[in-house]
C-alpha cells in the first residue's frame, strides 16, 4: 500500500465548535471537540471505511477535509495543496476535484429544481459546459448511475429514495472528482436498496477510479466496500489498518467492542459467542476525559490511560493503534 | 402506471437497475401542484375572478364609466338609484345614473368605477415595494448570520415597533404639504408610508425561512460543488423559501386596501383631483367620507364604495387562505 500514490493527507485535523453565552457580547464558554486531531492517508483508488458511533465526529471529520466546515487548526493536503490554508476562487477550483455523497436522499436534492437541473448546476458554475449542452450532459450522468436518461425534466419528489441517492451520486460524479466522501449514503436507505447502491459505488469506482472516504456505522457494509478502516471514538482515530487486519485481528478494546456487536446469522454460534458489552454512555465531546478517550468505557484500562494521551503509533506495519496496553 | 422489469440477466442489472417504474405522467414542479390544488379551491377562484374583474374596472374606468366622474349636472344632486323611483329627498330616479348621483349630481357609479385604481394600485404597488425590501433584508440577515442578522433584526424590531395607523396619519398630515405630500395625488407619500412600515414582516419571514433552510443537505451540496453565496441564496433559498411570501402578500394586500380607506375617509389619502386627465380622480375612503353626510339623502353614496372595498378585501382574503393551503398542505385547515 506504502509504494501507491497518496491522494489525501490528513494532519493532525481539529475541528471544534465554539459554545457562546450572552446576549449583545458574546463570549466563548467552551468548545465542541468533535474533531480533536485526525491524521491519516487515503491512497489512490482505495477506499477508506470510517466507523464510530453516533456523534464521535465522523461527519465533521468529512466536511472538515472539504472545507463544508473550516478546521481549528491542522492541515489536508491534496495533491501536495494544503486545503486549510486556501481561500475563495482557489479553493472553489481546487475543491472541485472532491465531492460529497449526503446522507440524506430527502434532503439533499433542491426540492424547486429538475433532476437535470440539479445534476448539471455544478458543471455550469465550473464553466466545464453551456447551457446548450446541458441536456446531453445530463442524459449522460443518468445513465451512469443507472438511471433512465428521459428523466431530466423530472423533480425529485417524483423519485424514490434509491432513486434520490442515485441522482446524489450522478451530481457528485459531474464535477469528475478523483476523491467522493461518502458520509453515511446508504443508512437512510431501505435495506433492499442498500446493496444497490453499494454496487452501483464500487462499480463507479473500478469504472471512473475514483477514491472513497466511506463513512457509516454499519459494521458489515464497511466490511464489504473497504480497502481500509479507520475506528474512530470521541474525535480521534483508535485504530487504523486494513479490512481483513482489522476484523480479524483488531487490537483496541474500542474496536474489539464494536465488532463483538456484530450479531453472527447462526443461532448456534449466536448463542455460545462472548460479547465485550459497553457500561456507560459516550462521555461529553464538550469535556473529553484526560488521557485516553476512551478510559471511562474500558474494560482493560490501567492508572496510565489516565495520566498520559496514547499515542498513535505503529504497531505491526499498516495497523496503526492508540492505546497503552497494546 | 405500467411496471417495466428490468432484465434479470447480469449485463443489464445495471442499465436501469432502479427504473423499475416507468412514469408515464407528466414532470410536475411543485409550483404546478400547487397551482392545481389553489384552482381546486372554489372560493380561492371566486376571489381570483373578482381581483381580475377589478382589477380590469380600474385599468379601463376611462371606457366603462357611463359618465365623466367630475362632470357636475346642476339640479341633479343627490338623485336615488335606478331601481328606486322617488327616494327620500322626494327626488325621481334617472335611468342615466345607475347609482343615483352626489351632492354635485356626479354619477356615484363612474367615481366608483374611478375610485377601483387606487384600491388596486394600493394593493399591488407598495407591495411589491415591500416584497423586495423585505425579501433581500430577510435573505441576507438570514444567511449571514451573525452581526449582520442582529444589526437588521433589530431595525426590524423598531419598524415593528410603530404603530402602523398613528404613523400613516401623522406623515400624511405632516407632509402633505410638501412636494412629496402632492406626488401622486399624495397617492406617492402613501406607498413610502406603507412600504417603510411594511416590509418589516416580510423580511422576518424570509429570514425564518433562510435560517432553516441554509442548514439543509442540499445548501451543503451547492457549498460543496463551488457555487458562490448569491448563486445560493438565488437559486436555492430563495425558491424554497417563496411559499410564505406569497401567502403573507395575499394577506397583506387587504391590510393596505382598508388602509388607504381608512385614510381617505379622514380624508388623508388620495387629494381628490379635478382634473379630467389624472389617472386617480377619487379613491373610495374619499367617497365614503362624502357619503356619510348625506347618508340620509343618497345612502348609495356611501354602499357603493364600501360594498366595493368589502368585495375586494374578500376576495383577497379568499384567495390567500387558498394559497396556504395549496403551498402548504400540511397546514390546511389551520388558521
Amino acid at each position: 500500500m506504502a509504494a501507491n500514490e497518496v491522494l489525501l493527507n490528513v494532519v493532525d485535523l481539529v475541528k471544534h465548535f465554539p459554545i457562546m453565552k450572552g446576549v449583545l457580547i458574546q463570549k466563548q464558554v467552551g468548545a465542541v471537540h468533535a474533531v480533536d486531531g485526525v491524521s491519516f492517508d487515503i491512497v489512490k483508488g482505495e477506499t477508506l471505511g470510517l466507523v464510530g458511533e453516533s456523534g464521535c465526529g465522523k461527519s465533521t471529520t468529512g466536511r472538515a477535509i472539504l472545507q463544508l466546515h473550516r478546521p481549528t487548526s491542522g492541515s489536508v493536503f491534496y495533491e501536495g495543496k494544503d486545503l486549510v490554508k486556501l481561500k475563495g476562487e482557489t479553493l472553489r477550483k481546487t475543491r472541485r476535484r472532491m465531492q460529497m455523497i449526503f446522507q440524506d436522499p430527502y434532503a439533499s436534492l433542491n426540492p424547486r429544481m429538475t433532476v437535470g437541473q440539479i445534476i448539471t448546476e455544478p458543471m455550469l458554475i465550473h464553466d466545464m459546459t453551456t447551457q446548450k449542452d446541458t441536456q446531453g450532459h445530463a442524459e449522460r450522468l443518468l445513465k451512469l448511475v443507472g438511471l433512465n436518461p428521459a428523466y431530466t425534466s423530472r423533480y425529485p419528489h417524483e423519485f424514490s429514495g434509491g432513486q434520490r441517492q442515485r441522482i446524489g451520486i450522478a451530481r457528485a460524479l459531474a464535477l469528475e472528482p478523483a476523491l467522493i466522501v461518502c458520509d453515511e449514503p446508504i443508512s437512510a436507505l431501505d435495506v433492499s436498496i442498500q446493496a444497490q447502491v453499494v454496487n452501483l459505488l464500487e462499480d463507479l469506482q473500478a469504472k471512473l477510479g475514483l477514491t472513497y472516504l466511506f463513512i457509516a456505522h454499519d459494521l458489515s457494509m464497511v466490511r464489504h466496500i473497504s480497502d481500509r478502516v479507520a475506528v474512530m471514538y470521541l474525535g480521534i482515530i483508535v485504530e487504523l489498518t486494513t479490512r481483513d487486519e482489522l476484523y480479524s485481528h483488531a487490537l483496541h478494546p474500542y474496536t474489539q467492542a464494536l465488532l463483538s456487536a456484530v450479531p453472527i446469522p447462526d443461532p448456534a454460534i449466536e448463542a455460545n459467542r462472548k460479547r465485550i458489552i459497553l457500561t456507560g454512555d459516550v462521555p461529553s465531546p464538550v469535556n473529553p476525559p484526560s488521557g485516553c478517550r476512551f478510559r471511562t468505557r474500558c474494560p482493560i484500562a490501567a492508572e496510565i490511560c489516565k495520566q498520559k494521551k496514547p499515542e498513535f503509533r505503529e504497531v505491526t506495519p499498516g495497523h496503526w493503534v492508540a492505546c497503552h496496553m497494546v | 402506471m405500467t411496471i417495466q422489469v428490468s432484465h434479470p440477466s447480469t449485463g443489464q442489472t445495471q442499465a436501469h437497475i432502479a427504473d423499475l417504474t416507468n412514469m408515464s405522467v407528466k414532470p410536475r414542479s411543485l409550483w404546478m401542484d400547487a397551482w392545481s390544488r389553489l384552482i381546486k379551491n372554489r372560493a380561492s377562484v371566486v376571489g381570483m375572478v373578482v381581483i381580475v374583474a377589478f382589477t380590469l374596472l380600474a385599468l379601463f374606468a376611462s371606457v366603462l364609466a357611463p359618465h365623466n366622474p367630475l362632470q357636475i349636472n346642476d339640479g341633479k344632486g343627490f338623485l336615488p338609484p335606478t331601481w328606486i323611483e322617488v327616494g327620500s329627498n322626494g327626488k325621481a330616479s334617472d335611468p342615466a345614473f345607475f347609482f343615483g348621483t352626489d351632492t354635485l349630481g356626479r354619477d356615484v357609479l363612474s367615481r366608483t368605477l374611478y375610485g377601483a385604481r387606487v384600491s388596486m394600485t394600493v394593493g399591488f404597488l407598495p407591495t411589491f415595494i415591500v416584497i423586495i425590501i423585505g425579501t433581500i433584508v430577510g435573505l441576507f440577515a438570514g444567511y449571514r448570520g451573525g452581526r449582520i442578522d442582529n444589526l437588521l433584526m433589530r431595525l426590524t424590531d423598531v419598524f415593528y415597533a410603530f404603530p402602523d395607523l398613528l404613523f400613516f396619519i401623522i406623515v400624511m398630515v405632516t407632509l402633505r404639504q410638501t412636494y412629496i405630500g402632492q406626488l401622486l395625488n399624495g397617492l406617492f407619500l402613501l406607498f413610502s408610508a406603507l412600504a417603510v412600515v411594511g416590509w418589516v414582516s416580510f423580511a422576518r419571514i424570509v429570514r425564518g425561512q433562510t435560517l432553516s433552510l441554509k442548514e439543509k443537505e442540499f445548501i451543503e451540496a451547492a457549498r460543496c460543488m463551488g457555487a458562490t453565496d448569491t448563486r445560493i441564496m438565488y437559486r436555492h433559498i430563495l425558491p424554497n423559501a417563496l411559499s410564505p411570501v406569497i401567502i403573507l402578500t395575499a394577506i397583506s394586500i387587504p391590510g393596505y386596501i382598508i388602509t388607504e380607506a381608512i385614510l381617505g375617509y379622514l380624508g388623508l389619502g388620495l387629494i381628490p383631483s379635478t382634473n379630467p386627465n389624472d389617472f386617480f380622480i377619487t379613491s373610495w375612503g374619499a367617497s365614503m367620507l362624502e357619503g356619510q353626510t348625506a347618508i340620509n339623502a343618497q345612502p348609495w353614496l356611501l354602499l357603493a364604495p364600501a360594498i366595493a372595498v368589502s368585495l375586494v378585501v374578500l376576495a383577497f382574503t379568499f384567495l390567500g387562505d387558498g394559497l396556504r393551503d395549496a403551498l402548504d398542505p400540511r397546514l390546511q385547515g389551520t388558521q
